[in-house]
């Protein structure tokens, strides 16, 4: 069966320093994985790993079967995988709508053109309106995005990742620094605009893990020691001892209704 | 033989200069981020201070106090208009040396005028600091100080002389720059205030929020480097010639050595500057072309090829450009320079 | 179908913008009736070129976020390339039209850009700034090397008036050489517009933001770049063409740093955030050039300082400065502070005289020493020998400076107040 995205003992060392040691993954097309761990497991690295933008030091990624470690950024976005980062990394001079906008060009083939004006792109400029009304964001249409509010940005953020239509897409920590009533709103946006698509997210909170995710990765130390439905891994022993076994944990977890 | 060794000594003394400009300008670089456009600027400000000043107390003291004068303006320039341009991000920083570069080069021409100056260097380095005799028959010899015109003339039209000495001024600016690199490395590496600046140089937020006045030792860095510049203006104002244009001579050049030598690398500056300085100063002393290598190749071209000017060009002629021809194809080839860290 | 209004929000032109469009004409056609000295034709014609230079220009510092201290050798090998086209055009070796001669310098502009801008692009940031340096040193010590191509220190020259054409127009008359570079000012500047509002223009905007959250959007950034580095090349070709058709000489100073340097002091002058910004900086710099110069030995210096204070406090240039102004008056707060602009005027203007003697006075004693010590300055009679002109400039200069520090204070104070108004209106309008 060909896996969405795959890791086959994936290792990263920056200089002395190995961050992570033989990953081993395998995500079916349609899942929605959390991946969860301590600071420090290397969870936003995985993501750089997968999406390009380190390369590997050794060890194979695979997206729809298809080896992509040691392309360059841009080569496997038009492959189908896009990404979200953990601080927001919008275009901060240019207003929502044509960040927007500038996400969905490579997608529907303008590439390089300077020959084309973008008013007259209708499909770039259907598109974006309607993600436009996915995120909520049609009140906010011209500002530039420097001037939006975070939540604002970090909705933006996820709808220029969204932008190029890929079926595979890693969301980098998507609610960091949120409160709870907008960490609620944006797991329903994120599920919205997320439908059908392979999804990877790094998080913290366990209401949100427990709450969107078919299955959770657990990464410890670099590796990946669980890979399960979320009640398998909670009863995992060797992730309550590396990771789950805390009181605010199960609290945050009953929260979440499970 | 001798001029080989002479014109490896005067290369030598020229990239020891160049590094004195290029150490402050990558220090500047290395912790800032900003590459200072009006580094050669200060260079030219403290020749021209310099000569002001031994015009009136001497060399000696000029050489003391010009480089505390440049020191100053260029903390000065830190505190109240680079650091203000800091959160405007890397391109206005580098506009705003820029446009100092401008104001500095009228400011000279405003006081000191648009033709050189004569800024002799003091009685003590006027002459040579050694000479070399090389005599066909009795090898050679150094002579410290000058030799005696006596020696230089055979009288025998067999015998052939040649002394080549080595001027004072040149081995002055070795030693002053070798004085200079040992100190600076002493600093770096010996003194609590060089531990924060060598920290500094890679995470400058991270100093900062452990407690050290980041700002402050920005200011004394660029303060440092642009003493350490002017320091280089009186000693090379004095050694070459003192005039508007010196800024711009030197100034693309230097930065060709932070390229070349890697951003953010003193090492890699130093490589660079001796590399650069040699090559520059042997290239300028020879006289071949293409035209004459292929000539002495037994290859001989026709009237007409012969006289284009790209085949006639000799090697002096072309000096000037190399650096920049250095600078494309490093870039080229091995981007991050020789020994760099930092990509810019 | 969208209607007129929807598709103006995706960008398309409306009424407003063709009357914009139409003025610059109309402009561009009546400025040499209004202003017909021989003198002003010239410096009219000499803002055309200097308008499509720094436009380009700017394609790489405001839209792209490329600073380029080497942008002349674009430029200048066009006008080199050009020139040679137009002796060509005179012995009859290459019959090419007078009229196209400027798009000679244009395709050259882009050959060169084609080649050099590989490795130009590479890089980004300062990196980029560096290279465009020692290619523009190259380049300009090239040229003096190269006599056959560059002539030397005489340079090349030609002349424009090649015989007569079926019209009978023989480009001879400046008046003549004015409307034709007048065309190609517009035609360039719309073209150069009309590169903002396509796909690769706005991604190019997009790399100037975030170069790295382009590569995750598909698209090569240094491709970005270097496509748009060549466009940027030929309409600065282009601009050297113009310049060797209108002073039929190109000399090795056309390749040089300094003249680079000066696009880029009046493109960030300007206003390199906004399209019509470089417009102004062309603007000034022709002005600047040809009548600043005979005002005053020290108008360099001036520039030099007034580009400093703008990098410290106006970086948007004096476009951005017009804009911000403009949104002020659009939500009617202008009024308020018209007087506080009309005291900074003042109290600048007194700091400015103070110091401006004292640069003039310097001047003097430097350069007029036969003509003795004293001067005229604004109007006034000064001696620059005796210490009361001294102190008195130096006070005039030192009072007018506290006045105006004060008066910036509070002036800050209300523009701040200003915008926190306007900043409510506009929230409230977006709750509604």
């Amino acid at each position: 069966m060909t896996y969405a995205v795959e890791l086959k003992s994936l290792r990263k060392s920056f200089g002395k320093t190995e961050i992570i040691r033989g990953a081993d993954l395998a995500v079916a097309a349609g899942e929605r994985v959390a991946i969860i761990g301590p600071n420090g497991a290397g969870k936003s690295t995985l993501f750089n790993l997968i999406s390009g933008r380190f390369g590997a030091t050794s060890g194979e990624i695979l997206l729809n079967g298809q080896r992509i470690d040691g392309l360059k950024p841009f080569e496997i976005s038009r492959l189908g995988l896009a990404r979200s980062f953990q601080i927001t990394n919008i275009f901060s001079r240019l207003s929502v709508f044509e960040n927007l906008r500038c996400g969905v060009l490579w997608s529907l083939g303008y590439k390089y053109a300077f020959w084309k004006f973008l008013a007259g792109l209708d499909d770039a400029n259907e598109r974006a309106e309607t993600l436009l009304r996915n995120l909520h964001l049609e009140r906010k249409r011209d500002t530039l995005a420097m001037n939006l509010t975070y939540a604002e940005q970090r909705a933006l953020e996820i709808g220029i990742t969204i932008a190029g239509g890929a079926n595979v897409v890693l969301l980098d920590e998507p609610t960091a620094g949120m409160s709870k009533s907008e960490t609620s709103r944006f797991i329903e946006l994120i599920r919205d605009v997320t439908t059908g698509k392979t999804l990877l997210t790094v998080e913290h909170d366990m209401g949100v893990v427990f709450g969107l995710a078919d299955k959770i990765a657990v990464l410890v130390y670099g590796e990946v020691i669980a890979f399960d439905v979320p009640e398998a891994v909670r009863a995992n022993p060797k992730v309550q001892e590396a990771y789950l076994g805390s009181v605010l944990a199960d609290a945050q977890a009953a929260e979440a209704g499970h | 033989m001798e001029f080989f060794t002479i014109s490896m000594l005067n290369g030598l003394s020229y990239g020891l200069l160049l590094f004195m400009l290029s150490s402050g300008l990558t220090l500047i670089f290395s912790m800032m981020g900003v590459l200072n456009f009006a580094h050669a600027s200060f260079y030219m400000v403290g020749a021209y201070v310099g000569y002001s000043i031994a015009r009136v107390a001497g060399f000696w003291p000029g050489l003391v106090i010009a480089p505390l004068v440049v020191a100053a303006l260029g903390a000065a320039f830190e505190k109240y208009c680079l650091r203000r341009v800091h959160k405007f991000g890397h391109v206005p920083e580098l506009l705003i040396t820029f446009g100092l570069s401008y104001v500095m080069l009228e400011l000279v021409q405003l006081i000191w005028g648009r033709t050189a100056v004569e800024f002799q260097p003091p009685e003590l380095l006027r002459g040579p600091v050694f000479t070399l005799v090389n005599s066909s028959i009795d090898g050679m010899h150094l002579l410290w100080g000058a030799a005696p015109a006596a020696m230089c003339a055979s009288a025998d039209a067999a015998v052939r002389i040649v002394c080549s000495p080595f001027p004072a001024t040149r081995g002055f600016m070795m030693f002053i720059a070798l004085v200079m690199l040992v100190a600076l490395w002493l600093m770096l590496t010996r003194t609590r205030i060089g531990l924060v600046i060598q920290s500094a140089l890679t995470h400058p937020e991270m100093v900062e929020s452990l407690g050290h006045n980041v700002p402050r030792v920005f200011m004394l860095v660029f303060g440092a480097g642009a003493g350490l510049a002017g320091l280089a203006g009186v000693i090379g104002g004095s050694t070459f010639v003192t005039e508007p244009s010196m800024a711009a001579t030197v100034g693309s050049v230097i930065f060709v050595v932070v390229v070349v030598g890697g951003m953010g690398s003193l090492a890699g500056a130093f490589v660079a500057s001796i590399l650069i300085g040699v090559l520059q100063t042997f290239a300028v002393a020879l006289d071949y072309s293409v035209f004459s290598a292929l000539k002495s190749a037994g290859i001989t071209l026709s009237a007409a090829a012969a006289d284009h000017s790209l085949l006639k060009l000799t090697l002096a002629q072309v000096a000037p450009i190399l650096p920049y021809l250095f600078l494309v194809l490093i870039l080229i080839f091995r981007p991050k320079g020789l020994m760099g860290t930092r990509e810019g | 179908m969208t209607t007129t209004s929807s598709a103006r929000r995706f960008g398309a032109l409306g009424p407003r913008d063709l009357i914009i469009w139409g003025v610059f004409a109309l402009v561009l056609l009546v400025a040499p009736l209004v202003f017909s000295s021989g003198l002003a034709v010239t410096m009219l014609s000499q803002i055309g070129i200097a308008i499509v230079a720094c436009l380009s220009f700017n394609m790489l510092l405001g839209q792209g976020g490329m600073l380029s201290f080497g942008h002349a050798v674009y430029s200048g090998l066009g006008s080199y390339v050009a020139i040679h086209a137009l002796k060509a055009a005179g012995d009859g070796s290459f019959p090419v039209p007078v009229s196209l001669v400027p798009l000679v310098g244009g395709i050259a502009g882009l050959g060169f850009a084609v080649l050099f801008g590989f490795v130009t692009t590479k890089k980004s940031g300062t990196t980029f700034a560096m290279i465009t340096l020692g290619i523009g040193e190259l380049v300009f010590a090239a040229a003096l090397m190269i006599p056959e191509f560059f002539g030397g220190e005489a340079g090349v020259s030609a002349n424009r008036v090649v015989g007569k054409s079926a019209s009978g127009i023989t480009y001879g008359p400046q008046i003549q050489v004015y409307y034709l570079l007048a065309l190609y000012t517009i035609v360039c500047t719309a073209l150069m517009y009309a590169f903002t509002r396509t796909p690769l223009g706005r991604m190019l905007n997009a790399v100037r933001d975030n170069p790295e959250r382009v590569e995750f959007i598909g698209y090569n950034t240094q491709r970005v770049r270097y496509i748009s580095f060549i466009v940027a090349g030929f309409f600065a070709g282009v601009a050297g063409g113009m310049y060797a058709l209108n002073f039929e000489i190109a000399t090795f100073e056309v390749v040089g740093a300094g003249r680079s340097g000066l696009y880029l002091l009046f493109t960030f002058l300007g206003g390199a955030t906004f399209f019509f910004g470089p417009i102004i900086g062309a603007v000034l710099m022709v002005v600047a050039f040809v009548l600043l110069s005979e005002f005053t030995k020290a108008w360099l210096l001036y520039l030099g300082l007034v580009f400093l204070l703008m990098v410290m406090y106006a970086p948007g240039g004096i476009a951005s400065l017009i804009m911000m102004n403009l949104r002020v008056a659009k939500f009617g707060k202008l009024g308020r502070l018209v007087g506080w602009y009309a005291l900074l005027g003042v109290t600048g203007f007194l700091a400015f005289c103070g110091i401006a003697a004292i640069i003039e006075m310097v001047y003097h004693l430097q350069l007029n020493e036969s003509l003795g010590p004293v001067l005229r300055f604004m109007g006034v009679e000064l001696n620059a020998k005796s210490a009361a002109s001294w102190i008195g400039a130096l006070a005039l200069g030192g009072i007018g400076y506290g006045l105006f520090e004060l008066t910036r204070r509070r002036f800050a104070a209300q523009w701040g107040e200003v915008q926190g108004e306007i900043a409510a209106a506009i929230r409230a309008q977006e709750g509604a």
